[in-house]
């Protein structure tokens, strides 16, 4: 266990992503307006970051900007001591909705950034992407023929396919109805225990937070800025009615300016 | 059952051709002639070998029109639509031609390449031309940056981006559009071989007015002209039915 974790850790400045007083202004009308501002942050290799905040307080822009989709105005992100400047394949987003490719069949939609690879590889691994997302059977199935929490999975297959360093997910189970969306982050949880992948995962759902992250960042309301950093040290699989996660849960409702008695 | 839905268009097909032919015979004189007569003047052009000598003139022209338009405006609205900056420099001009009916450029099209087969294909492809390349430019527009972001996600060359994401993301918006211009195209060839061609559907309507008066003839040119219409649109529904490319329609 220590031998394995310590193959993983060495990497040049100790984190796997940092993020460095970052800001990003939007202008609209000639107006400027702030999304987000002075945002430090240092992710470690394999952690499963949650960034909650209010909605519209810029947690999608934050999520662009470290993945390379949107140029912060300042500050910069570095992964692995390198500056990010654009989309990579090393890097996967996982949109809300509508992400996977409706023209490709669900084998099309996996292997979509494996064309480099051997045709047997291609195979092999689109095989065991299908196996890892339980799409067994609808292999040549088309999305529209997919309920909406397996068109989610095939988007992380998709991702997973290409063997990327991090994964960001932008409220990846938001559209999903709340039974589906309690099994998917099981899924996820299990996907990321055997893949072991750097997540940054973006939602709304303080719940959906403190069951997956190992650490959860809270964002202001706009323009965002870090307003903490709570670390949730309970053990996977997680007891949603034990006393440590109620009592971080309304820590965190209360961070969020949320009152927790309906 | 599925017998019976089809059954009913066709007995009233039956029933309006009925009454035509009673029509006619109640009031002899040439206003129009019956069902008959129409279909009469079908198998006497059919057995002279007109109407197949015709229809295939017609479809050549249409073809040749249609295809050069699809290869010119459609790569051309794609680039437009996706390079913004070139669409606003360019639109002024193709709103300026657009509403030129493509008869209008019969005088041009004769002074340019005289009366024959170049004539026609040229008049249809203007006609198919401004169509297509609109179409092309707002299917761009159409496509949900989701798949424009997800293909840049997987580090794709310019070329594979076009061809795996760009292309088939526009594709269902193209077919309609393709379809209802090539509806179009057909409507101009026979407008254009009245007048610039000796040969086609077109022509046959108003070589057999001119020569003599056959509105039998006229009217079995038009059923023709319908029929084969008719086909054209099924021929491209059907493409439009196609799993890979029917994605937009099924989904939401």
């Amino acid at each position: 266990m220590a031998l394995a974790q310590a193959v993983v850790a060495p990497i040049k400045n100790g984190y796997k992503l940092r993020a460095e007083q970052l800001g990003v202004v939007y202008t609209s009308d000639g107006k400027n307006l702030a999304a987000i501002e002075d945002i430090n942050l240092e992710i470690k290799d394999g952690e499963f970051i949650c960034i909650v905040g209010p909605s519209g307080c810029g947690k999608s822009t934050l999520l662009n900007v470290m993945g390379g989709f949107l140029s912060p105005t300042s500050g910069s992100v570095t992964i692995d001591g390198e500056r990010v400047t654009g989309p990579d394949r090393r890097r996967i987003l996982v949109f809300q909705e509508r992400g996977v490719f409706p023209w490709l069949t669900v084998e099309g939609n996996i292997g979509f950034g494996l064309s480099n690879l051997s045709r047997e590889e291609r195979e092999r691994r689109i095989a065991h992407y299908v196996q890892l997302v339980r799409l067994q059977g609808f292999e040549k199935a088309y999305p529209s023929d997919l309920s909406g929490g397996m068109r989610q999975r095939l988007q992380v297959a998709r991702a997973l396919a290409v063997d990327p360093d991090i994964l960001f997910l932008d409220e990846p189970f938001g559209a999903l109805d709340s039974i589906t969306r309690v099994i998917m982050r099981g899924e996820l949880l299990r996907i990321w225990q055997t893949e072991r992948r750097t997540v940054v995962f973006v939602t709304h759902d303080i719940d959906e937070a403190v069951q997956l992250a190992d650490r959860i960042i809270v964002l202001s309301s706009r323009p965002a800025r870090i307003q903490q950093i709570v670390p949730i040290d309970i053990p996977h699989p997680r007891n949603i009615s034990s006393p440590r996660y109620l009592e971080l849960r309304d820590e965190l409702l209360k961070q969020i300016g949320l009152a927790y008695e309906i | 059952m599925r017998f019976f839905v089809w059954l009913r268009p066709v007995a009233f097909l039956l029933v309006l051709l009925i009454a035509w032919e009673i029509a006619v015979r109640m009031h002899p004189g040439l206003i129009l002639p019956g069902p008959i007569a129409a279909f009469a003047g079908i198998f006497e052009l059919m057995h002279h070998g007109l109407l197949l000598k015709y229809a295939v003139a017609s479809l050549f022209r249409v073809t040749w029109g249609f295809v050069l338009a699809c290869i010119t405006a459609i790569p051309l609205g794609l680039a437009l639509g996706w390079r913004r900056r070139g669409e606003i420099a360019l639109s002024p001009l193709i709103e300026l031609f657009r509403p030129i009916s493509p008869l209008a450029w019969i005088p041009i099209a004769i002074l340019w390449f005289g009366v024959g087969d170049l004539s026609a294909i040229f008049l249809i492809y203007v006609a198919c031309f401004f169509p297509l390349l609109i179409t092309a430019m707002s299917a761009v527009h159409n496509i949900p940056a989701v798949y424009i972001n997800a293909g840049r996600n997987f580090g794709l060359s310019a070329t594979a981006f076009v061809a795996r994401v760009l292309y088939p993301a526009v594709m269902p918006q193209l077919l309609v559009g393709m379809r209802i211009t090539l509806g179009v195209a057909w409507l101009v060839v026979v407008a254009a071989e009245m007048i610039a061609v000796n040969s086609g559907l077109g022509f046959l309507i108003v070589d057999a007015r001119n020569a003599g008066n056959r509105y039998d003839l006229v009217l079995a040119g038009m059923i023709a002209i319908g029929v084969i219409g008719l086909l054209l649109d099924l021929a491209m529904r059907s493409l439009e039915q196609m799993k890979s490319f029917r994605w937009r329609s099924s989904e939401e």
